[in-house]
């Protein structure tokens, strides 16, 4: 069901910078050449009445509605289909078309239920408004003919319904799917009269190939698809603009609110990082914001085993804040830290870093991002110099050769995915490299070129070999190497890279990749005009992570894929903000906008603004605190919105650590898996309960704007500041704004970034004196670092190797229904699509085993073992098995091992030697897990119910 | 800290910057890496792990740049 009506101009935008003079009812218009005579009239003001027109899609030209007088022209054209010309003459309303549309209206309704008053779309219908447009009073047909008024309603999707009975078959919905989506799940089945949108082969929408982004229910004019929520609590009052909080695209929503609850989330056609997409977590899952399971009063225990009792948010504070002053006089300054989190605001994780730098006086502070994108922020900024991606989503719409590497975009970005396919079916070409078989190797009108379907950890030697080709090929771009990069660096990086060891026909035995389809992948990318590179945590999590980084940045240098439109080094972060998270100074060797602590000048400057000294020595990083604890010198933490009992690698060696911690406090919305070996808990506030900024993957700063109150009483923000008062370290902020203007004075890419500057519209930093309206593109003549630095990339195999006793190499990624540890997702209906993690295993290697698909395999690594049901593929390539991490019960981490990258130590996620065999019942660590879970929620429970008594 | 994994640690740092012919700024890059972003005690722990415990399973240019984070200290 669309939400706007009048402000829809119909067609899409013409991008033509020619302009043609027309005169719409005697006004006269100016539009791009291009324009749809519709859209012109809607510039000029004018309202078109239209059904099947609407500005996200292609014009159709089915319902018959817009029709209009051009002169000198015969008959009465449809305005959607016929392009604005100069000196064109066009009249919207005459008799004529008055009566023409009334009776093409009329017979729309002759087979429409004429229930507005009991429809859930009342007040929000364009089939309601057409008729009341064009002055529809009766309907001489009847209802005794044949007709749809009793198409069965498909009500299985958990989100929306779909009522065949109310469609007017403008075939919006299958467009959407189409042009917007990309997904070609929808479909108009038979002719004529019989008609019908179809989901699949007549499959129902929850059992066909529909991704539920909800595409198809914002562009429906009538009731045929409407959100349940609508159906259940009727249209919304209000709307609030926000930033979604899932996955690194960023997009933005309008929260359609009544009273205090949400009723649905409408993705904003004004958002640049969206331009109006949205997908099924962002569009539907925000449910979690007020689940059950939702902590919503501050709680403290003395030891893990004990009850949670209930207390004041002042009482749980000061506990914390004494237990902290006990730990640092017990066992030193340096005893205590903690971690911010991606999925808080940047104004969150500033304040924490701050908390522990100037309360604690020190620097034991870390972030999420330590796990998946810490590479990027080493590789980038030893490179092109700055920790950033180079571009903007809108990029992608110029490319002419994408490689995708490590990333899974259709199912972690698929917004972005959705742009990206988008733009293949304009005929831009695609390069895959990775081990698995993604959707978008071979999907609906969308095919990659070459599929580099390599052995996992093989990443370095895979684009050491394509460098190789396109150097020794001499494809590279001589010109833009010698004007834009340092020439000492490329003259060291290309006698490394020249050797005969980089080239693919060495490198084929420890790749798997026939060196003939990696010279033709290097050939098409080096030759384009725009090549494009989008990567992941396939990327990244790697002992090489950082290796590889380097390898990608020297790729788009040799190529002079640097920027302009269509081009660039693109991460595709994981959590919304791990791009704000890592600006924001949550590292624990630098402060924020990426400035190490031992330039004097930047330390001071915060010093001042301070009032403290800071220490210019880097503090722990998470896997050094883990490390630490383990001996007695890091015995206190502070959690803010993350989960690294789940989501971090060798589980044992991390719930171990915790346990051996005299104070975690956490701060979160769920229980989570870390909460459970906590001693504190402040409630958190979702995103839905507060303000402040997200910062997305092409460095777009955007505004989350508070919904709704926030259900513990306070928004994070607020938690730490009095965390920090009790420690002694005084902060007096009352609202975000004031947070983000501190971070503007410190920081010389956010000196520009204002709340009344983001209320124009989301700005991508830097944001400055230079570049008052942002940067959407970086390094267009020349680089941060003055001139890009070639870096030798020598591939060093992992020490994670198979062997006999562990021949399968397990890998691990994401899904599109479920977000990172699940905390949110899980307690959503997004269940419907994924309500367990599996194991992927490829044919040959299942048979091998005597393994079927739902057949409980153990999977046993170095680090430890565990179970899940099989499921049987050739998405995986013999010798490879895959799993995702949603369920913390699957225990994928209790397997991963403790390797890390050489530079950052994020960890190897994506390779772990495993054996994989048929077993019968749980594996020990799932029986342990289940028994503390069980514990834990007993404990819970006991708080509540001590409440009540 | 775990001597031992500290070791490894700077091993793969090492393992990088092998890659460097110039073995002067192949061992100021390990120093300098680990001085970048190692807390002190990490770097003063693994001096003392490998003075303690000799230099079994430690790199030729990761022992390099031990001696120079001993010198430093």
């Amino acid at each position: 069901m669309s939400t706007t009506v009048w402000r829809d101009l119909g067609t899409p935008e013409s991008p033509s910078e020619n302009f043609v003079d027309l005169l719409v009812d005697g006004v006269p218009v100016s539009v791009p050449e291009g324009t749809s005579v519709l859209r012109a009239a809607s510039e000029a003001g004018l309202s078109i009445p239209k059904l099947c027109a609407t500005e996200s899609l292609e014009a159709f030209g089915s319902c018959r509605l817009c029709l209009v007088e051009i002169e000198g022209r015969r008959g009465y054209p449809a305005s959607c289909t016929t392009p604005a010309e100069s000196g064109m003459v066009v009249r919207t309303q005459t008799d004529k078309l008055a009566k023409i549309r009334r009776e093409v209206m009329e017979l729309y309704i002759s087979d429409h239920p004429l229930d507005c008053l009991t429809c859930s779309a009342n007040g929000d219908c364009e089939l309601q408004d057409m008729a009341g447009v064009v002055g529809l009073r009766d309907v001489r047909y009847g209802v005794s003919g044949e007709n749809h008024l009793d198409a069965k309603k498909d009500e299985s999707n958990p989100y929306f319904t779909f009522d065949a009975s109310k469609c007017i078959v403008c075939s919006r919905c299958v467009r959407a799917c189409e042009e917007t989506q990309g997904t070609f799940a929808l479909t108009i089945d038979g002719r004529g009269f019989g008609s019908t949108v179809s989901a699949g082969q007549k499959e129902s929408f929850l059992g066909s190939e529909c991704v539920s982004c909800g595409a198809c229910v914002s562009a429906c004019p009538t009731a045929t698809l409407m959100e349940k929520s609508v159906i259940e609590k009727g249209i919304p009052e209000r709307s609030v603009k926000t930033t979604c909080a899932y996955c690194g695209v960023g997009c933005s929503f309008k929260a359609e609110v009544k009273g205090n609850d949400v009723v649905r989330m409408v993705p904003d056609s004004d958002g640049k990082a969206n331009r109006g997409h949205s997908c099924v977590k962002g569009r539907f899952a925000f449910g979690y914001a007020t689940h059950k399971d939702r902590i919503t009063k501050p709680m403290i225990r003395n030891k893990i085993t004990d009850p949670w009792k209930e207390v004041s948010w002042d009482e749980a504070v000061s506990y914390a804040a004494s237990q902290f002053k006990m730990i640092q006089k017990k066992y030193g300054k340096t005893a205590v830290g903690g971690i911010t989190s991606s999925r808080c605001t940047n104004e969150e994780t500033y304040l924490v870093q701050k908390l522990i730098r100037a309360a604690f006086g020190n620097n034991n502070v870390d972030t999420c991002a330590r796990v998946c994108h810490s590479p990027t922020g080493y590789g980038l900024k030893a490179t092109l110099g700055e920790s950033a991606g180079t571009q903007d989503f809108d990029s992608v719409m110029h490319t002419d050769v994408a490689i995708v590497i490590g990333a899974n975009p259709t199912d972690g970005h698929p917004v972005f995915a959705s742009r990206l396919k988008k733009r293949l079916r304009q005929g831009a070409k695609l390069i895959v490299v990775d081990p698995r078989k993604i959707d978008l190797v071979d999907g609906p009108h969308v095919k990659a070129s070459h599929h580099l379907k390599l052995m996992p950890g093989t990443n370095v030697a895979i684009v050491n070999s394509i460098a190789h080709v396109i150097y020794t090929e001499e494809l590279h771009d001589v010109e833009f190497i010698k004007e834009r990069c340092d020439a000492t660096q490329f003259g060291k990086w290309v006698s490394f890279i020249g050797q005969d060891r980089n080239s693919p026909e060495e490198l084929e035995t420890i790749t798997g990749v026939p060196a003939n389809e990696v010279r033709e992948a290097a050939r098409l990318y080096a030759s384009c005009k725009n090549g494009a590179i989008y990567y992941g945590l396939g990327v990244t999590e790697h002992s090489q992570g950082s290796t590889m980084v380097l390898g990608i940045a020297n790729l788009a240098m040799l190529t002079g894929n640097i920027g302009r439109p269509g081009v660039g080094v693109n991460p595709l972060r994981g959590q919304n903000n791990v791009q704000g998270a890592c600006d924001m100074g949550s590292f624990p060797h630098e402060l924020p906008g990426y400035r190490h602590l031992s330039d004097s000048v930047t330390r001071e400057l915060f010093e001042r603004e301070w009032n403290v000294s800071i220490d210019p020595e880097p503090g722990f990083r998470i896997p050094n605190m883990l490390d630490a604890a383990h001996s007695n010198e890091f015995m206190g933490i502070y959690v803010q919105g993350e989960d690294i009992a789940q989501s971090d690698p060798n589980t044992q060696h991390v719930t171990s650590a915790l346990e051996a911690m005299e104070c975690v406090v956490v701060q979160d919305i769920f229980l989570n898996e870390t909460a459970k070996y906590a001693h504190v808990i402040l409630p958190g506030a979702s995103f839905l309960e507060k303000d402040g900024t997200f910062t997305n993957a092409e460095r777009r700063i955007s505004r989350i704007r508070k919904v709704m109150e926030p259900l513990a009483g306070k928004a994070d923000w607020e938690a730490t500041v009095m965390l920090s008062n009790a420690l002694g370290y005084p902060m007096d902020y009352t609202h975000p704004s004031q947070i983000m203007d501190e971070i503007a004075r410190l920081t010389p890419t956010f000196t520009g970034v204002s709340y009344e500057k983001l209320d124009e519209g989301s700005i991508q930093w830097p944001c400055n004196d230079e570049a008052p309206d942002g940067t959407p593109i970086m390094h267009i003549s020349e680089f941060v670092i003055g001139k890009g630095r070639f870096v030798i990339t020598e591939y060093v195999p992992t020490s994670e190797r198979t062997t006999r006793k562990f021949p399968l190499i397990l890998t691990t990624g994401r899904i599109l229904s479920q977000y990172n540890v699940g905390a949110q997702t899980r307690r959503t209906e997004n269940v419907a699509w994924h309500d367990e993690d599996r194991l992927e295993i490829h044919p040959s290697d299942a048979e091998l085993r005597g393994v079927k698909s739902d057949d409980w395999v153990g999977i046993r690594s170095r680090a430890g073992e565990t179970v899940l049901r099989a499921y049987v593929t050739d998405r995986v390539q013999p010798g490879v098995v895959y799993t995702t991490f949603h369920f913390p019960e699957s225990g994928a981490n209790v397997i991963t091992t403790d390797n890390s990258d050489w530079a950052t130590n994020c960890p190897e996620f994506k390779v772990t030697a495993v054996q994989v065999e048929p077993v019968t019942q749980p594996a020990e660590w799932q029986k342990q897990f289940q028994e503390f879970n069980e514990q834990q929620l007993d404990l819970l429970a006991q708080a509540t119910e001590s409440e009540r008594v | 800290m775990d001597g031992v994994q500290l070791v490894r640690m700077i091993n793969d740092i090492s393992n990088f910057f092998s890659s460097e012919e110039d073995q002067e700024i192949a061992v100021a890059g390990v120093v300098g890496h680990i001085t970048k972003f190692w807390n002190p005690r990490m770097r003063r722990q693994l001096v003392e792990y490998v003075n303690e415990s000799g230099v079994g399973g430690l790199s030729d240019l990761g022992q390099l740049a031990v001696n120079k984070l001993e010198q430093a200290h």
